[in-house]
């Protein structure tokens, strides 16, 4: 197995590697801080100044390799914008991220499983007509559509919950919420598809054989085997929520990574854009390597 | 018992095809919803774009079902007074054409991209693999920004980044389906009477890839609506005039709590097409299926039909 | 008197998308303790349908029953609720099936798999654990203690079900159905299997019902046997009188249709050999797969090579054909050298040797018909005939197979599965090759079918003077047809001879183990052989 892991692990560094250089030189191309920062009635010298001090006169390669000899000593420059390390900036907001992702991810696993192996058991009957419409619906909304609806309903309409900001549990309500619908729409559909496959299948047949009750026949010998593709799609949606749920985080006044993102590229502030790929790219990448050890620890036949 | 038996006729495709179509009501209502989208995205801005343009500053924010002002403003109106049933209509087409412009970009290049890296040796596969690896540890709204930031914000370059994106979907699903097609014996069959690699590619494993694909560009459709919409909510999609469903949700954010209808309406058109594909895409995955297709046949001939 | 099992006018009907079928109609038959019962048929003819309403297992929809009754010890099966027939399974009667393989959960370990039998009918984990190693050890498991920690996908096919005997005598039932449980087993360890069964059922006296196509099983482990054709039931009485005395047309049809009772041929006069293979060597990372095989090849005869699952037998083949590459060896093709052939020289090559291959439903692409499938051969080499000549030749083919011009416009699935495998050989000879290799090409078709193909194949072989490479599992399929025969264990050629002399004076003890495993249809004479093969043994 432990070749596995070393086989994984490089093949993701590669990547690593491809995304830091593609975005480097990307991130360059949309125009010159220095016109951003400064006023426009800023002089050509002062314009001269900011760029010297902050490195922006070099050539690109020597910026390059000056920024990846930063990075192996974990130094990831200044923020333009907030005169702090890049580093901390983007830390601060991926923790905000990381709470809601993980949080988020769980309650639709969990969900998701229950009601798409239950579906899947008496596949065409009326629990499973009601659970696939829904989750249909879910799957089909668009999150910041729902956002705003539950904003007007429950925060305005009712009262009920805080409109933006984080100050309180009531105020992580509405966000979670809105960003479960979709993933577990769209898981529930998967789980339900892969169980009704394996339900089908020979082993199931000889544990009916054996007189193995319902239960133990849907989530025991059914489940472990119907979660392999299941896996797969739970990590892109977390993969997508770790990207930043950008939309969700700008209505809701959260101050998570996906945020931090996009005003840092409309403002041009480099080291912070790259410090929150980077560090952003790592979290999925630490994620693929834990879904890999789930796929060998759920089947044997591929630990061998 | 003889070889030279009889054999059963079978329907042909299309009348098994509208068969199992019947026996799923939702996929059928899903198909005609689906169809309607299709006349109006081809036909409605022709029909409709005087009557959408069309100002009305007395009717600004006119709220929905006031029958008196005529059918096309039983949805409301916008901050100009322009009739909402219009817009919408009118935005069905752009909305329609940046979506099905991605899927068959990213579907066409997926798919050729994951032939290659099926079929061809193992150093090439791996190659391709980790582009699309790559391609998809990008934050794809980073790529957005950037690429629409260089080329400007238009329905051809938002077509080309969430083609971009998609890709990699594409691609893994055609590699692992390949991978495991040119085991099968008919491919081993075809290698023995001298097939050349294409030949084998396009003739013989491609037509069985093919339902997968589908049914996945059905889902996909849905998923690149809702990506564009995102991006033109947050103002880096679609520009004005220009317009999308997604364009109108977030021209009317900012009257949530005095006229709702501007986001809810739109909003509402989005979910009933994605809702639509996913539908048409679940019927699908039964119907190419010949092992689960029993499921939508039965259904049908217990009405009396007897061999 | 109450048989332990009766079932009386058993119907079931499935709705497709053709309309309904009528897998089972109106069948009876019973069972008595101690007593062994075969459901003998091919496919289509109903009876795994059959054992498997007993069990409940039937998926409805989209199937039916629409009459009869099963009794079990009295009780009517059919009229219990859902939990009660739960109950009943696995403690008084318990199954076992055809392919072990997909029959047991991959990712729980055996051990668990066993103890669940027990467990799911009250059982402390403590007695499950304790009662589940016996089980092991009692069905021959090396090593039980360490086998019930291992994996479905660890042993070998045997292994398995011998596993799944343990797990389905664990709670020691009345009643045992074995759905086809030698089928894909090699042929020594299919003896061995049955073996195994008859001797628990001394143990136990339990009652075995036991479904199969095979009539060598059926003369090898069965008092009574019940034929089915169709759904029906043709005929019913004990094995030796059905076997000597078959009252109906079907019974008569299958038992003449049994291999291994013809003429064997005469052996060939020598000549140039047409294909000559030397020190035939293939490695697979660190497994070697094929050893040193040497043999020739005369012009217009049949060789068969025969062997058990891992002889090599079909990489062989597959090495000729290079869709293996060769590591070491040679195979003088009239003069030159197939392993050692470059890309260009082989395309052409590809005319003069064919393939037939193991499972029609599979070698043939279900989308293209008939048609398409045989002009490919043409598409890809278009020197062999031009298009105008197309249709007349395609209608030819099909006829010299045995078939209907008219059939060229169909898709495979529309035909049977013999008929498949004549459209196979049609595409095949579409190339007017000079050797076809037939990778157990009969295996996959019913007993009455496959004298057919092979007497086709044979046919073929006369008229147009065609060399043929046949390679079987077992050797009584070859008898009739062979010329000269060659028997592989391991990779390596164990023993190469004419027809005559493998099977009436086999010189290497493996060949002769082979040839003593092999079960007889007839019920005598297979009784003579048990006591051989037990002399051998012991």
């Amino acid at each position: 197995m432990i070749p596995f892991i070393r086989k994984r692990a490089f093949a993701s560094l590669v990547s690593l590697i491809l995304l830091i250089v593609a975005v480097f030189f990307l991130s360059r191309l949309t125009g010159d801080p220095a016109a951003l920062y400064l006023p426009s009635e800023a002089s050509e010298e002062m314009r001269q100044q900011f760029r010297e001090v902050h490195g922006l006169n070099d050539p690109i390669m020597v910026q390059f390799g000056r920024y990846v000899w930063d990075l192996l000593h974990l130094d990831m420059g200044e923020s333009i914008r907030k005169a702090r390390p890049a580093f901390d900036v983007v830390a601060e907001a991926f923790w905000w991220t990381l709470q809601l992702a993980l949080i988020t991810m769980t309650l639709v696993t969990g969900a998701a499983i229950v009601i798409g192996s239950l579906a899947a058991f008496r596949a065409g009957g009326f629990f499973d007509r009601v659970a696939s419409v829904t989750s249909l619906i879910g799957a089909s909304a668009p999150d910041f559509w729902v956002a705003i609806v539950a904003i007007v309903v429950f925060a305005v309409g009712l009262g009920w919950l805080p409109t933006s900001g984080t100050g309180s549990v009531w105020h992580w309500i509405l966000p979670i919420a809105v960003l479960f619908i979709r993933p577990f729409g769209l898981i529930v559909q998967v789980v339900r598809g892969s169980m009704i496959t394996a339900l089908s299948s020979a082993y199931v047949k000889t544990a009916r054989a054996k007189g193995v009750k319902a239960r133990p026949i849907i989530f025991v010998h059914a489940l472990r085997n119907a979660m392999l593709p299941v896996i797969t799609v739970i990590g892109d949606q977390a993969a997508a929520l770790l990207n930043g749920a950008v939309v969700i985080e700008t209505i809701f006044g959260f101050p998570g990574v996906g945020k931090l993102m996009i005003d840092s590229i409309l403002q041009r502030d480099f080291n912070v854009v790259l410090a929150a790929i980077m560090i952003t790219a790592v979290a999925i990448f630490l994620m693929n390597l834990l879904i890999d050890l789930a796929y060998s620890a759920l089947d044997p036949r591929i630990r061998h | 018992m003889s070889h030279i038996d009889t054999i059963p006729d079978e329907p042909k495709p299309l009348v098994r095809f509208a068969r199992m179509l019947w026996a799923d009501k939702f996929a059928l209502a899903a198909v005609l919803f689906l169809l309607t989208v299709l006349v109006l995205a081809v036909a409605g801005p022709h029909w409709l774009d005087g009557a959408a343009q069309k100002q009305n500053l007395r009717g600004r924010n006119a709220p929905p079902f006031e029958w008196e002002r005529g059918w096309l403003w039983v949805l409301g109106a916008d901050a100009l007074g322009r009739p909402l049933l219009a817009r919408i209509i009118v935005a069905t087409q752009n909305t329609m054409m940046i979506a099905a412009g991605a899927v068959v970009c990213s579907a066409a290049i997926g798919t050729v991209l994951g032939l290659i890296a099926g079929y061809a040796g193992k150093r090439t596969g791996e190659v391709i693999l980790r582009l699309a690896d790559v391609i998809m540890s990008f934050p794809s709204l980073l790529l957005a920004v950037v690429v629409l930031y260089i080329l400007g914000p238009s329905v051809g370059n938002l077509i080309v980044v969430l083609s971009i994106t998609r890709i990699p979907v594409y691609l893994r699903t055609t590699r692992a389906e390949v991978l495991e097609v040119r085991e099968r014996m008919f491919v081993q069959a075809a290698k023995v009477m001298g097939a050349s690699g294409p030949r084998i590619i396009f003739r013989h494993i491609l037509p069985v890839v093919l339902p997968t694909l589908t049914t996945i560009a059905t889902l996909d459709f849905a998923f690149v609506m809702l990506a564009e919409s995102s991006l033109s909510f947050l103002g880096i999609g679609i520009q004005p005039p220009d317009i999308t469903w997604g364009l109108m949700i977030a021209q009317g954010k900012q009257y949530l709590t005095t006229a709702w209808w501007l986001s809810f309406w739109p909003g509402l058109a989005i979910i009933l097409t994605t809702l639509s594909l996913n539908l048409l895409s679940n019927w699908m995955r039964i119907a190419l299926d010949p092992v689960q297709r029993w499921r939508l046949e039965m259904r049908q001939t217990r009405k009396g039909e007897t061999a | 008197m109450t048989h332990l099992l009766d079932v009386r006018d058993l119907s079931v009907e499935f709705h497709t998308a053709v309309g309904t079928v009528h897998a089972v109609k109106r069948v009876s038959f019973h069972l008595d303790r101690g007593e062994t019962l075969a459901i003998l048929g091919e496919s289509g003819s109903g009876k795994s349908v059959s054992s498997s309403a007993i069990m409940d297992l039937i998926d409805m929809p989209p199937g039916k029953i629409t009459s009869g009754q099963i009794l079990f010890d009295g009780r009517d099966l059919l009229k219990l609720p859902a939990s009660a027939r739960r109950d009943i399974n696995g403690r008084r009667i318990a199954m076992i099936f055809q392919d072990p393989l997909s029959h047991l959960n991959p990712v729980y370990t055996v051990g668990w798999q066993i103890e669940e039998a027990l467990t799911a009918h009250g059982a402390d984990r403590a007695t499950a654990r304790a009662e589940a190693l016996r089980l092991v050890a009692r069905v021959g498991i090396p090593n039980p203690a360490d086998s019930l920690k291992k994996y479905p996908h660890e042993f070998s096919g045997g292994q398995r079900q011998r596993l799944m005997i343990a797990m389905a005598l664990a709670l020691k039932p009345d009643l045992l159905i074995a759905d086809e449980p030698t089928t894909a087993l090699d042929v020594t360890v299919q003896a061995e299997v049955l073996a195994l069964l008859e001797e628990l059922q001394h143990e136990t006296g339990m009652g075995i019902l036991i479904i199969t196509h095979d009539l060598g099983v059926v003369a090898e482990i069965a008092d009574r046997v019940v034929v089915m054709n169709a759904g029906e039931v043709v005929e019913t009485g004990e094995t030796a009188q059905v076997y000597r005395n078959p009252q109906h047309p079907y019974t008569a049809r299958l038992i003449g249709a049994a291999p291994g009772k013809g003429e064997m041929h005469m052996p060939v006069p020598q000549a140039e050999p047409v294909l000559s293979v030397r020190n035939a060597r293939k490695v697979f990372g660190r497994f070697t797969a094929v050893e040193d095989v040497s043999f020739d090849l005369m012009p217009g005869e049949t060789l068969a090579i025969v062997g058990e699952s891992g002889s090599g037998k079909s990489t062989v083949a597959k090495m000729l054909l290079r869709l293996e590459e060769p590591t070491a060896g040679q195979a003088l093709w009239k003069g030159r050298d197939l392993f050692a052939m470059p890309p260009a020289e082989l395309h052409a090559l590809r005319r003069d040797l064919q393939m037939v291959f193991q499972d029609p439903t599979q070698s043939l692409n279900p989308r293209m018909t008939v048609w398409q499938l045989i002009t490919e051969a043409w598409v890809i080499h278009p020197a062999i005939l031009p298009r105008e000549k197309w249709k007349t030749r395609v209608a030819e083919l099909l006829q010299q197979v045995g078939l209907k011009p008219e059939m060229a416009g169909r898709y495979p699935h529309q035909f049977s599965g013999g008929q498949r495998q004549r459209i196979a050989i049609a595409r095949a000879l579409a190339l007017e090759p000079q050797l076809i290799i037939c990778d157990e090409a009969v295996s996959a078709l019913d007993v009455s079918v496959q004298a057919q193909v092979i007497a086709l194949l044979d046919d073929l072989r006369k008229r147009l003077g065609i060399s043929f490479i046949f390679i079987a599992h077992d050797l009584p399929v070859v008898r009739d047809f062979a010329d000269h025969v060659m028997v592989m264990e391991k990779g390596r050629v164990v023993e190469l001879g004419p027809v005559r002399q493998v099977f009436d004076s086999p010189q290497q003890p493996y060949t002769q183990r082979l040839l003593a495993a092999g079960l007889d249809p007839d019920p005598e004479v297979q009784a003579g052989r048990r006591a051989a093969r037990l002399a051998l043994a012991g």
